[in-house]
């Protein structure tokens, strides 16, 4: 607990739940963590928090790696190199966009429809990071554009979570996005090395790891009456919009529309 | 099973690729620069604190609307176990040991 870390101007770390308890902290270190408390929820960036991360999104990774081995061999029988296919895991990082992508791989390669379809596809994460902004805010730039750079779908959900339980554990994008990147590439060399030999992913049930997790986080993230209206608005936009409009616009109009509802309400 | 191809890496190929990446990483970050860049006034953070709420219910619904009774059956699975344990782990465990059940009955 003792590395250096520039993280914050009082440079106590914070101690998790159940954690170093019984080191002597001397009282000056308790009472600037109260006040660092006391103006705003303070929020770290240690080790700690990416450790944390990685253990919560390690069974979420090892689910989101049957994707990986999916898109692998997908990848291989639109043409692609395992080098090449590795590549693209390890610098894109974003699980639908890829399988979209190497869908519309041809010969010769439509270079701008793929990356028109990937922008399309991967506009949400505009959202989500803005969602994450409260946090990440109260970190360094290259901390919190870092961290922001390996996020995708599930370990957001785990890291808002997360922050939302009041953790302040600002690392913990950082650690999930290990986990899912480790799982992810790893997966990904898997499944395009072994080509066609395994079969489909619907049969142990990971094609619902994205559901489940999102379900749970909806659970976690329902606030009483004043979430109804929104949430009902944002699912019935996205499911008109799923079956009417193409491609995954659905998503970004469910948020949008939502968000409008709120502000129009905003007054009452 | 690798061939002499495997680790081939074709100029225009790795070029897509990073195109790709470049586009994702900015999709990734940019909405959080720009909210850092603007004046967020107290009536537009209310639409953006069910955010989200809202991309969460966005992303489901049409894919629970998609599935069929297992799906469903194994979401509630997913609620319940939540509700009770509040484990996203048992959780996730629940739902996808469910899902799996469920398509095997149904």
């Amino acid at each position: 607990m003792t590395e250096i870390d520039g993280s914050a101007p009082d440079s106590s770390p914070v101690p998790g739940p159940g954690e170093s308890a019984g080191r002597p902290s001397d009282e000056q270190t308790e009472e600037t963590r109260i006040t660092a408390d006391d103006e705003s929820e303070a929020v770290t960036f240690d080790r700690e928090g990416i450790r944390a991360g990685f253990l919560t999104c390690l069974p979420v990774a090892i689910g989101v790696g049957g994707y990986g081995i999916a898109f692998g061999m997908l990848a291989r029988r639109a043409g692609l190199s395992v080098a090449e296919a590795t590549l693209m895991s390890a610098t894109v990082l974003a699980g639908a966009a890829q399988i979209v992508a190497v869908e519309l791989w041809a010969e010769p390669i439509p270079v701008a429809t793929i990356v028109l379809a990937t922008l399309a596809v991967n506009l949400r994460y505009s959202l989500m990071g803005a969602a994450l902004g409260p946090w990440l805010e109260r970190l360094s730039a290259l901390r919190g554009y870092g961290s922001l750079l390996l996020m995708a779908d599930e370990n957001w959900a785990l890291t808002m979570r997360e922050l939302k339980s009041g953790s302040g554990r600002g690392a913990f994008l950082l650690g999930t996005g290990i986990a899912m990147w480790v799982f992810w590439v790893g997966a990904t060399i898997v499944g395009a090395a072994a080509g066609g030999a395994i079969g489909d992913p619907t049969r142990y049930g990971i094609d619902f790891v994205l559901a489940a997790v999102f379900v749970a986080l909806a659970a976690e993230l329902w606030e009483g009456r004043s979430t109804l209206v929104p949430w009902l608005v944002a699912l019935a936009t996205a499911v008109l919009a799923a079956e009417f409009v193409p491609g995954q616009w659905y998503i970004l109009l469910g948020g949008f529309a939502a968000a409008a509802v709120e502000v129009v309400r905003y007054d009452r | 099973m690798i061939g002499e191809g495997a680790f081939a890496l074709d100029p225009l190929i790795v070029g897509t690729i990073l195109a790709m990446a470049l586009v994702t990483a900015v999709t990734k970050v940019g909405g959080f620069w720009l909210l850092r860049r603007i004046d967020v006034s107290e009536r537009l953070e209310a639409g953006l604190s069910v955010l989200p709420g809202a991309i969460v219910i966005a992303i489901l619904g049409p894919e629970l609307a998609a599935g069929g009774p297992a799906e469903w059956g194994a979401a509630g699975v997913v609620l319940l176990v939540m509700w009770r344990t509040e484990s996203i782990l048992l959780s996730l465990c629940g739902g996808v040991g469910a899902v799996v059940l469920f398509r095997a009955l149904i």
